[in-house]
C-alpha cells in the first residue's frame, strides 16, 4: 500500500466539508490503526476527507505542505464517553428520562474543546450523567472550536442513549449525585440494584406496550379503517421503541460484574442490543457473558478505588475483553484526562500486553465502531474524514506530544499558532484589566 | 553462589494471590533482606552520568557498590539484568498512602484527618495501613517511598515518609514525623479571578471573609506562639531542675520541632496569593516551608527563588484554572520553575490509587520543556533533598538505602515493565492486588 493512491469518489464532498483546506503531510510515520505503520509515508487532505496515503505524493494547488519529518500520524483519538460541552448532565427528578437529549445543553464555546483537540481527540460521545436508569439522548461529536453544535454534530451518527446501573443510580454515595439545587440527593426509587432491574423491566414492558398500540393502529390504518384516534405520542418510550427495533444505540455505565450480566439477560428477554457497557470495570469477569451478546465495553484504563464498586477494577480489563472477543475502548469521561488518552492506552502495553497497534485501535477505530461511525473515521484510510493528528514522538511514548490536530481536514489546534498568538492573547488581558479598574 | 531468573510475574503471583475479599491483603510480602548483586545492567544511578554496562551490589539494607566493576561479595544472590535498566526507587512527596483506601461510599477506609482545627498531634503514621491494596500497586510501578500527610484543619497533624516494602508501619518508617501539615485559611476568592462559575461572592461578603480569615490566622499565631513557650519552658525547666516543671501539651509538644525550625511545614497553597502568604507566613515565624500543591508556582518564581523555597507540584495534570490560560499552563510550569532555579519535586496529586501514575506525570512535564534527566530527577533525587533525607535516598549511590527498581525500559515511559523490586534491600515479589485479580480471571472461560 505504498503507492499513491486517490479516490476519485471522494471528490463529491459535502458542502461544508468541501471547504476544508487541502494539506499535503510530507515523510511522517503513519500509524494507520487499521493497516499496520507506514514508514516515510505522505497523507494528503482534501475536501475533508484522506484523500490519499502513499510515498512522494504530488501537493496540489493551494495545498499546505506540511513537513512531517521524524515525525508520527495517527487517526484522531475518539472518546467514547465524555462530558464535554454539557451545560447540564442529569435530570435527576426521575429514573426514566429517555425523552432528555444533551444535543439540547451543549456549549460550543467550552474551552475544553480545544484542550482536547491539543490531546489529539477529534470525535467524542456525549453522554449523560449516571444519575438516572435511563439518563437521556446522547450526541456524537468532532470537536471543531469556533464552530457552531450543529456543525460538531457528525452527520449520520448513529442516536443513543445513556442507561446507568449501580451506586450512582441507587445514591448509596449521594456526594456524587449532585442534583442542581438538592444537596444531598433525596430518596427516589430505585435505591438497590433490585430495584433498577425492575425499572429497566417495567421501561421496556411499558415500551412494548406502547409500541404494540402504533402497531396495531397502523395496521388498521393500512387497512382503510376510519375515524381512528392515534395513540397519544409518549416522548418517554418513543427513544425506548427506537432500542427495541435497533435503531438508537444503549451505552449502559455499569461496574459490577453481576449488574452488567443482568441488564445483558434483561436485554436478550427483551430481543435488543446493549451497543457498550461504559466503564464496566469488572467486565474482566464475565468476558465471555460479554462477548456472547456482542456488546462492546469503554472502560478506564486504570482507575480504580474511588469507591465500593470500583474496588475490584484492574487495569487488565480491556486486555481480556479484547483476548475474548470484545470490542473494548478506553474513555476519559473527565475534561481533564480526555487530552492525554494517548498515556492511558500506552498502560494498556504493559497491563495485560496488548500490542501498540491494538493500545491505538482502543482510542481510535474501535471507538468510532462502539459509536457507529467506523465507515467515516477511527484510522487512517483512504476515503474516510480526515481526523488525524501529527505527533512529535510516537504517541505511546510519555514524551510525545501534538503539533497539529485536524477534524473533517480543518486544523482545530496547532501548537505553533497557540504559541504565536500567546503574546497578543497576554496583551489583550492586559489591556482589559486595566479598563476595569481597581482588582 | 545462587542465581534467580527472571520470574514470570504469573509463577509469583500463582503463590501469593490471596482469595477474592473486598478489602484484604493482597501485598507480597518481601524477602528478607539479603546480598545481592545486580550484574550486565544500564545503569541510571541519578546523581552521576550513565553506567551503560555495570553492577550494583546490595547489603544488609544498603547500596555497598556501583560501578561498570566491582568486587562481588562472596555468596550473593546474582540478578543477571542483560538488557535491563536499573533505577532508584522513585518518591512522591504528597500522598495520603495507606489513609485512604475508598474515598466515597466507605467512610471506615478513611483516617486522614481528625476533628478540630488544631491537630498538631496527629500522626499519620498512626493511621497509616500496611496493607493498603494502594500500596502493592504503587510499588509496582517503581515508586519506593512516599510521603503520606494528613488532611484537614488548619495543623492536620504530621506526616510520615514511608517506604513501601514492610509490613508493619514501623517496618516501613524511613523518617516517623517527616513533616508537619498547616493549610492556611484561603484568600477570599473576591469576585475576580474565579473560576468555573464559583468565583464571584455578594458584595460585602468578601471584608467579612477576610476579617474571619485575620482571626484564623491569629488564633493560628498565638498556638505557634505557645509551642514556641512550652518548648523553652520544658527545656528552661530541664535545664534547672528547681523551676516547675511545665504541664504536659501533647498539640504543642508535637508542634516544637516545626517551631524550632528542624522539622518542615508542609504548607496546601495552590494559587500565587496563597503561596505567597505561606511564604511570608513561614518567614515571620521562623517555619522551614515546603509549597504543595503549588499550581501557580510559576507565577510566584522569583519569590520562591529568592526564599528558596521548595515546591511539591500536585497539579501539573489538573486543568488549568483560567479560562484564557495555555492549554498546557500545567503541563509546563515544570520547566518554567526549573529555567527559574525554583527547586521543586512532581507528585503524582493523588491519595494513593493513582499515585502510580506519577513516572507519566514527570513524562508530561518532559514533553511540555523540562529536560528528561530533570523530570527523573524530580521524582527521585529532588523530593528526597526537599524532604532532607538525600543522604538515605534519591539516588543510586554507595550507602544509601537500597530502593532499587530493575526495568525493561525509561522508567517513566507507561509501557516499561518493572522486573525486579528491592525495598530496604530486600526484593519484593512483583504482584498486587490488581495482578492477583488477572490471574484469576483471564483464563475463565
Amino acid at each position: 500500500m505504498r503507492l499513491p493512491m486517490l479516490a476519485a469518489a471522494l471528490v463529491a464532498a459535502a458542502p461544508v466539508a468541501a471547504q476544508a483546506p487541502t494539506t499535503l503531510i510530507k515523510n511522517a510515520t503513519v500509524l494507520t490503526v487499521s493497516r499496520g505503520t507506514l514508514a516515510n509515508t505522505d497523507v494528503l487532505l482534501r475536501g475533508g476527507k484522506i484523500a490519499a496515503i502513499g510515498q512522494n505524493l504530488a501537493a496540489p494547488a493551494g495545498a499546505t505542505t506540511i513537513d512531517a519529518t521524524g515525525k508520527y500520524v495517527m487517526p484522531g483519538i475518539i472518546d467514547p464517553h465524555s462530558h464535554l460541552m454539557s451545560d447540564a448532565i442529569n435530570e435527576g427528578s426521575l429514573s426514566v428520562t429517555s425523552m432528555v437529549r444533551i444535543a439540547d445543553v451543549l456549549n460550543p464555546t467550552d474551552r475544553g474543546i480545544y484542550r482536547a483537540a491539543a490531546g489529539g481527540v477529534t470525535t467524542i460521545n456525549i453522554l449523560h450523567g449516571s444519575a438516572n436508569t435511563i439518563g437521556g439522548q446522547n450526541a456524537t461529536v468532532k470537536l471543531k472550536p469556533g464552530r457552531t453544535v450543529q456543525e460538531m454534530l457528525v452527520p449520520g451518527a448513529p442516536p443513543g442513549i445513556k442507561f446507568a446501573l449501580g451506586e450512582n443510580v441507587t445514591r448509596k454515595n449521594s456526594s456524587t449525585v449532585i442534583v442542581q439545587g438538592q444537596s444531598p440527593a433525596p430518596r427516589r426509587y430505585p435505591t438497590s440494584r433490585m430495584g433498577q432491574a425492575e425499572v429497566l423491566r417495567d421501561a421496556f414492558t411499558r415500551a412494548k406496550a406502547y409500541r404494540a398500540e402504533w402497531t396495531d393502529y397502523r395496521a388498521r390504518t393500512a387497512r382503510g379503517e376510519k375515524g381512528l384516534v392515534p395513540p397519544r405520542t409518549d416522548l418517554e418510550l418513543e427513544p425506548l421503541v427506537e432500542v427495541l427495533e435497533g435503531r438508537r444505540l444503549v451505552h449502559a455505565h455499569s461496574y459490577r460484574a453481576d449488574e452488567m450480566l443482568m441488564l445483558l439477560n434483561l436485554a436478550d428477554e427483551f430481543g435488543f442490543k446493549i451497543q457498550t457497557l461504559q466503564h464496566g470495570l469488572e467486565g474482566y469477569k464475565i468476558a465471555s457473558e460479554i462477548a456472547k451478546h456482542g456488546a462492546g465495553l469503554s472502560s478506564f484504563a486504570d482507575s480504580w478505588s474511588y469507591k465500593i464498586e470500583a474496588y475490584d477494577a484492574i487495569p487488565h480489563n480491556v486486555a481480556i475483553l479484547l483476548r475474548k472477543g470484545v470490542n473494548a475502548t478506553i474513555n476519559s469521561d473527565s475534561d481533564e484526562r480526555i487530552r492525554r488518552l494517548n498515556i492511558d492506552a500506552a498502560r494498556l502495553v504493559r497491563y495485560g500486553d496488548l500490542t501498540e497497534e491494538e493500545a491505538l485501535r482502543i482510542i481510535t477505530l474501535n471507538g468510532a465502531i462502539q459509536l457507529g461511525i467506523e465507515q467515516r473515521t477511527g484510522s487512517l484510510d483512504i476515503g474516510k474524514d480526515a481526523d488525524l493528528a501529527i505527533w512529535t514522538a510516537h504517541p505511546l511514548s510519555v514524551y510525545a506530544r501534538v503539533e497539529t490536530t485536524f477534524a473533517d481536514g480543518e486544523v482545530t489546534f496547532d501548537r505553533a499558532r497557540d504559541l504565536a498568538a500567546r503574546e497578543a492573547l497576554a496583551a489583550e488581558r492586559k489591556a482589559l484589566e486595566a479598563k476595569e479598574g481597581s482588582r | 553462589m545462587s542465581r534467580i531468573t527472571l520470574a514470570t510475574l504469573g509463577g509469583l503471583l500463582l503463590a501469593t494471590a490471596p482469595a477474592a475479599a473486598q478489602l484484604g491483603s493482597y501485598n507480597p510480602r518481601a524477602g528478607a533482606r539479603e546480598t545481592l548483586v545486580i550484574r550486565n545492567a544500564m545503569i541510571h544511578p541519578v546523581t552521576g552520568p550513565v553506567i551503560a554496562r555495570g553492577s550494583l551490589v546490595v547489603s544488609d539494607g544498603r547500596i555497598t557498590a556501583i560501578g561498570a566493576t566491582v568486587t562481588e561479595p562472596t555468596g550473593a544472590r546474582v540478578i543477571d539484568a542483560n538488557g535491563l535498566h536499573v533505577w532508584p526507587g522513585m518518591m512522591d512527596g504528597a500522598t495520603r498512602m495507606g489513609l485512604s483506601e475508598i474515598p466515597q461510599g466507605a467512610n471506615a477506609t478513611v483516617d486522614a484527618s481528625e476533628v478540630g482545627d488544631y491537630t498538631a498531634n496527629a500522626q499519620a503514621i498512626n493511621g497509616l495501613n500496611p496493607h493498603s491494596a494502594h500500596i502493592g500497586v504503587t510499588r509496582m510501578a517503581g515508586i519506593t517511598h512516599v510521603v503520606s500527610a494528613p488532611t484537614g484543619g488548619t495543623i492536620s497533624g504530621s506526616a510520615a515518609l514511608v517506604h513501601l516494602g514492610g509490613d508493619t508501619p514501623p517496618e516501613m518508617s524511613v523518617v516517623r514525623n517527616a513533616a508537619m501539615v498547616i493549610t492556611l485559611p484561603r484568600r477570599g476568592f473576591g469576585g475576580r479571578g474565579g473560576f468555573g462559575g464559583f468565583g464571584g461572592q455578594a458584595p460585602g461578603s468578601t471584608q467579612d471573609a477576610d476579617r474571619a480569615r485575620e482571626r484564623q490566622l491569629d488564633s493560628l499565631r498565638a498556638v505557634l506562639a505557645d509551642a514556641r513557650a512550652y518548648a523553652a519552658a520544658h527545656a528552661a525547666a530541664k535545664a534547672d531542675p528547681s523551676l516547675p516543671r511545665p504541664a504536659e501539651d501533647l498539640v504543642l509538644a508535637a508542634l516544637g520541632p516545626a517551631v524550632a525550625g528542624t522539622m518542615p511545614v508542609l504548607f496546601n497553597a495552590d494559587r500565587a496569593g496563597d503561596i505567597r502568604e505561606a511564604i511570608t507566613f513561614a518567614e515571620a515565624e521562623k517555619l522551614k516551608p515546603i509549597i504543595i500543591g503549588g499550581a501557580d508556582a510559576w507565577q510566584v518564581a522569583s519569590l520562591l527563588k529568592e526564599k528558596d523555597v521548595p515546591v511539591v507540584l500536585t497539579g501539573i495534570m489538573g486543568l488549568p484554572s483560567r479560562e484564557d490560560d495555555p492549554y498546557d499552563v500545567n503541563f509546563s510550569a515544570p520547566s518554567v520553575l526549573a529555567k527559574a532555579g525554583v527547586r521543586f519535586a512532581i507528585s503524582a496529586g493523588d491519595d494513593g490509587a493513582e499515585v502510580r501514575n506519577l513516572p507519566q506525570v514527570a513524562g508530561m512535564a518532559a514533553a511540555f520543556g523540562l529536560a528528561k534527566e530533570d523530570a527523573l530527577k524530580a521524582v527521585t533525587l529532588w523530593p528526597a533533598q526537599i524532604f532532607g533525607v538525600a543522604d538515605r535516598l534519591g539516588s543510586l549511590e554507595v550507602g544509601k538505602m537500597a530502593n532499587v527498581v530493575v526495568t525493561d525500559g525509561d522508567i517513566l515511559e507507561a509501557r516499561t515493565r518493572p522486573v525486579h523490586l528491592i525495598i530496604d534491600g530486600r526484593v519484593v515479589p512483583l504482584g498486587s492486588k490488581h495482578e492477583a485479580l488477572y490471574e484469576m480471571f483471564k483464563d475463565r472461560p
